[in-house]
């Protein structure tokens, strides 16, 4: 991981505080919009092989559906909000307060996907602007889009842009949960990755050195 | 039964007792395979980019780029008693994950698509059969004893080629 020797615990405990301030707010979004409690995990910041990102996501052919958008502005990169298909289910019925039989994207009808992909959409959207504003930094999003499919296909369309300068993925992760339901997983987690020439804007804007 | 042999992403493996060759997962990602009929000679490639010139990085992983990739997968093939003209190829990948990505940039399953065909049209080695495109991801098999390629989609079921 020679790539990111500059990076050290006190860089990935900022991102870890972005995570936490962005996710807290993508949380009372979603509270809002259930109308229930949502607790959520301390979030995870780290730098790994980028082929190890399939793993974290419940194995490279587990099924999840995952909302993605492509970041532009200062800090390029790529958001997720994604969950296990069975999950997405439960989320779904709590949106529409309709039953879901099966998530395959003709099954699914269109109130129910755009259900989810508005889910998706406002998580990403107050994540990010909580990010904008203690970055101080621009950042916008293309519209987000729905696929239900294996998690290493998924993933991979976010490492692309990535992969061309670099074989590590920097990433910030938090999970989230309704409150009070029996889920061994999460039903949702938002994943946040950046280009690799993102970290001096980054780390510039925040008053962290990067001593290379 | 054979052990299976799994290849992870931007990785290269070779078959050497007529052990499947699998890769999951493949999105925007090329699964090639490169064997030789009526031997044991097969070689499978997980392919994300098309060009190693678009980056300033000097070292990567070995089968990230389409055009890094598939002369490495032929030559490895050669060195272990191969022959050049005798190669064939089946491809599977290549999808749009996310229809909205419209960009040139983000287009990534087709400029892969495109850019191994051009590998393997320049180094002589004939496409046999190929599923791509479309917007689903793929699990793929590739049994060296029949040359069968399994593909497996969550939505469209399994099919053979």
């Amino acid at each position: 991981m020679k790539e990111y020797d500059f990076i050290q615990p006190a860089h990935l405990d900022v991102l870890k505080e972005i995570g936490n301030i962005g996710a807290g707010h993508a949380a009372t979004s979603l509270s809002a919009l259930l109308g229930k409690t949502i607790e959520m995990s301390v979030p995870e910041a780290r730098v790994i092989p980028f082929q190890d990102l399939p793993d974290r996501m419940g194995g490279s052919e587990n099924e999840i559906a995952a909302i993605y958008a492509r970041i532009h502005g200062d800090t390029p990169g790529s958001v997720y909000f994604f969950s296990d298909v069975s999950h997405s289910e439960s989320l779904i019925q709590q949106l529409t307060g309709r039953p879901v039989y099966g998530t395959d994207r003709s099954s699914l009808n269109d109130y129910a996907t755009s259900a989810y992909l508005e889910t998706g959409n406002i998580v990403i959207g107050s994540f990010l602007s909580a990010f904008a504003d203690l970055t101080s930094l621009t950042v916008s999003r293309d519209v987000p889009d729905l696929s239900i499919d294996m998690a290493g296909a998924i993933i991979s369309h976010g490492l692309s842009q990535l992969l061309i300068q670099s074989d590590v993925a920097i990433f910030i992760e938090t999970q989230m949960k309704i409150d009070g339901e029996k889920t061994s997983r999460n039903f949702g987690s938002i994943l946040l990755l950046f280009d690799p020439e993102t970290f001096d804007v980054l780390f510039q804007s925040l008053g962290v050195n990067i001593d290379e | 039964m054979n052990k299976v042999i799994t290849i992870g992403m931007a990785e290269i493996a070779y078959s050497e007792l007529s052990q499947p060759l699998r890769t999951s997962g493949l999105g925007s990602c090329v699964g090639v395979i490169i064997y030789q009929e009526g031997s044991n000679h097969a070689g499978m490639a997980h392919i994300m980019l098309p060009s190693a010139s678009i980056s300033t990085k000097k070292v990567h992983k070995i089968g990230k780029f389409a055009d890094v990739a598939i002369p490495e997968l032929t030559s490895e093939l050669v060195r272990r008693g191969a022959s050049t003209y005798r190669l064939k190829a089946k491809i599977a990948g290549g999808a749009q994950m996310f229809a909205s990505s419209g960009n040139e940039m983000m287009r990534v399953g087709e400029r892969n698509v495109v850019a191994v065909k051009e590998q393997l049209n320049q180094l002589n080695i004939s496409l046999v059969a190929e599923d791509t495109g479309g917007t689903n991801g793929r699990t793929i098999l590739f049994d060296p004893k029949t040359q069968a390629l399994t593909i497996r989609t969550v939505h469209l079921g399994t099919k053979v080629i």
